[in-house]
């Protein structure tokens, strides 16, 4: 624990969290839109997650409690840093469940539990600006947002239709919010993009170098940009499931079996699947990714330690 | 073609394009410089144009580099702001809303809806790394096209129209010779069925059988869509060749105006005779 006699709780300054707070209230109130803000220095690089730990640092109350994950992974490198750091200057009770978690930070995933009312899911976003892959000067971008100018946006979707017979973007998919602003949904999986739209959950999006934060509040309606008759599509994972948990009809990553050479695939939400494995196997589940049996066995995931642990 | 009880389908009164704040002397009309303010330096690019184009018809606008010519298309189109002047388009709220005073939606409507531009270098008017089927896309996309089947087939519809091949569709222009990108600009141009076409210096660079080529493509478009040219050249056989009427530009002003072959057989102006007798 840092000492707090010489750290303001939440690392940031009073005024410093309030200014974010008043830029993430005109995000909420204008959705899709992106806000510029103040971006303070921090204690990490730039690119490493320093928009959405300022919000963090800016909503976070004694009260609440954290889950930060790192594409799907609670154990991270990145994601032990946030959560180290966070918890060192507020106190706040950390963990990898998504359903206990009051906020949750997170890069480039959005857990696979359906998020609640009384959630916050923090997204760190690299590029907020969607237009920025058809145009790179920042004054036209915003003028083309003033005037809902997306011509260009729906021409690089034909682009890949009429070349590729298929729209090739895996990540950052763009989508429409509530039929206004283009937004970036930060680099999350094709997969993740649906769980914007109608959602219960608040979103708040930090992109640190890019001095820029946006917002999805609850319930609004977020539709990735497709034509009429070429529906979005997300991955498809027929056929495959966790070979941990067995769990279907989730995100999966795909490894390369070191042992047999095989390609297998695990559940990307490390969280979830702990979750789903301590649950089958009926144990109290210890920390993120292992269950007691697997502790004693020394584990066939490949995630290693916990958060908690490393902090230790 | 010209019939008097006709409405033109545009209309352009007192059009001017000023660069710098003028002074007394060039701002009550004074005599220019070419088309600088000989006091305050003030470039008068173009200066109370009117003009009329007449449904079906060809308008040809003649005159030396710097008169203005490409000004007054571009203003038409929006690419350059206008210091004065008002124009009307028949297709536009039935020619009773002065194009040059709207907001920037109704603008961008005119733009992608009524009119089509051809610009004399096609990197203006064409996205040179995209296909050439998504550079036409993009006009119909721009006038809020959704449906990638139906703007495909719109995209084949044009580039045979132009006689470019569907196999080449993919391609971007940049791979494309002069004539092959100022057909994939004029099909895109006419994407969305505009009811006037601005073109500008389209056969300029190109060689003499391209040159006709593209001469024989406007020729046709007007027959086959009814469309409203207003042509750009410095090349009077080309304004023979295609326009029913001239205007011809000096220093930012139209200092002669009529039926082409009378203009061209007969010219008034001495700049319009010295122009006619160098080119014989």
């Amino acid at each position: 624990m840092i000492d707090q006699s010489h750290y303001n709780f939440a690392f940031l300054d009073e005024n410093s969290k309030r200014e974010i707070r008043r830029s993430l209230l005109k995000a909420v109130a204008i959705p899709g839109y992106q806000v510029p803000f103040g971006s303070r220095e921090l204690p990490i690089g730039r690119g490493w997650g320093t928009g959405g730990i300022q919000i963090t640092l800016s909503v976070i109350g004694r009260q609440d409690v954290l889950k930060v994950i790192d594409q799907g992974s609670d154990d991270s490198v990145n994601a032990v840093n946030i959560k180290k750091l966070v918890a060192a200057c507020t106190g706040v009770k950390v963990t990898t469940d998504s359903e206990e978690a009051t906020l949750i930070q997170t890069r480039h995933r959005i857990p696979e539990t359906p998020l609640r009312q009384d959630q916050i899911l923090i997204l760190q976003v690299p590029t907020p600006e969607p237009l920025r892959v058809v145009e790179p000067r920042e004054s036209v971008t915003k003028r083309m947002h003033a005037e809902a100018e997306y011509s260009p946006m729906w021409l690089t979707l034909y682009e890949d239709l009429i070349r590729c017979g298929r729209i090739g973007i895996s990540s950052e998919y763009p989508v429409s919010v509530e039929g206004r602003y283009v937004m970036n949904p930060s680099p999350i999986p094709r997969y993740d993009t649906p769980k914007l739209n109608d959602s219960d959950a608040l979103y708040l999006f930090g992109a640190g170098r890019e001095k820029k934060i946006y917002a999805v509040p609850p319930y609004t309606a977020v539709i990735p940009l497709a034509f009429e008759d070429v529906p979005f599509e997300a991955e498809n994972f027929a056929g495959k499931k966790c070979r941990l948990c067995g769990a279907e009809h989730v995100y999966l990553d795909e490894l390369t079996d070191s042992m047999t050479g095989r390609r297998v695939c695990e559940c990307s939400d490390t969280g979830y699947c702990a979750k789903r494995r301590a649950e089958a196997a009926g144990e109290k589940r210890i920390s993120a990714g292992f269950t007691e049996s697997e502790r004693e066995t020394g584990g066939s995931v490949s995630a290693g330690a916990s958060g908690e642990e490393m902090a230790r | 073609m010209k019939k008097e009880e006709e409405r033109p389908v545009l209309k352009v009164e007192g059009l001017t394009v000023r660069y710098g704040k003028g002074c007394p002397h060039c701002l009550e009309g004074g005599a220019l410089l070419k088309n600088t303010c000989p006091q305050c330096r003030t470039v008068w690019a173009c200066r109370a144009v009117d003009a009329e184009l007449y449904p079906g018809e060809i308008l040809g606008v003649v005159g030396e580099s710097g008169s203005g010519k490409s000004t007054l298309m571009k203003s038409l189109y929006f690419d350059f702001p206008v210091t004065e002047g008002r124009a009307w388009l028949t297709s536009y709220k039935e020619g009773g809303a002065d194009i040059f005073h709207q907001n920037l939606q109704q603008k961008k409507y005119i733009r992608n809806h009524i009119m089509g531009m051809v610009y004399q270098n096609p990197v203006l008017g064409l996205r040179m790394d995209y296909s050439s089927a998504g550079n036409i896309a993009e006009k119909l996309i721009a006038a809020g096209g959704r449906s990638f089947s139906a703007m495909t087939g719109r995209v084949r519809e044009l580039l045979a129209a132009v006689e470019i091949l569907e196999t080449r569709m993919k391609e971007p222009p940049r791979y494309f010779s002069g004539g092959m990108q100022q057909r994939v600009q004029i099909s895109k141009a006419l994407a969305n069925n505009p009811a006037v076409l601005l073109l500008d210096e389209v056969t300029t660079g190109l060689d003499l059988s391209v040159q006709a080529r593209v001469l024989d493509l406007i020729r046709r478009i007007r027959q086959e869509y009814g469309i409203s040219i207003l042509l750009v050249s410095h090349d009077l056989a080309v304004i023979r060749m295609l326009a029913d009427r001239t205007i011809v530009m000096l220093d930012g002003q139209v200092i002669e105006r009529g039926l082409t072959d009378q203009i061209l057989d007969d010219p008034q102006h001495p700049y319009t005779q010295q122009l006619v007798h160098s080119l014989l």
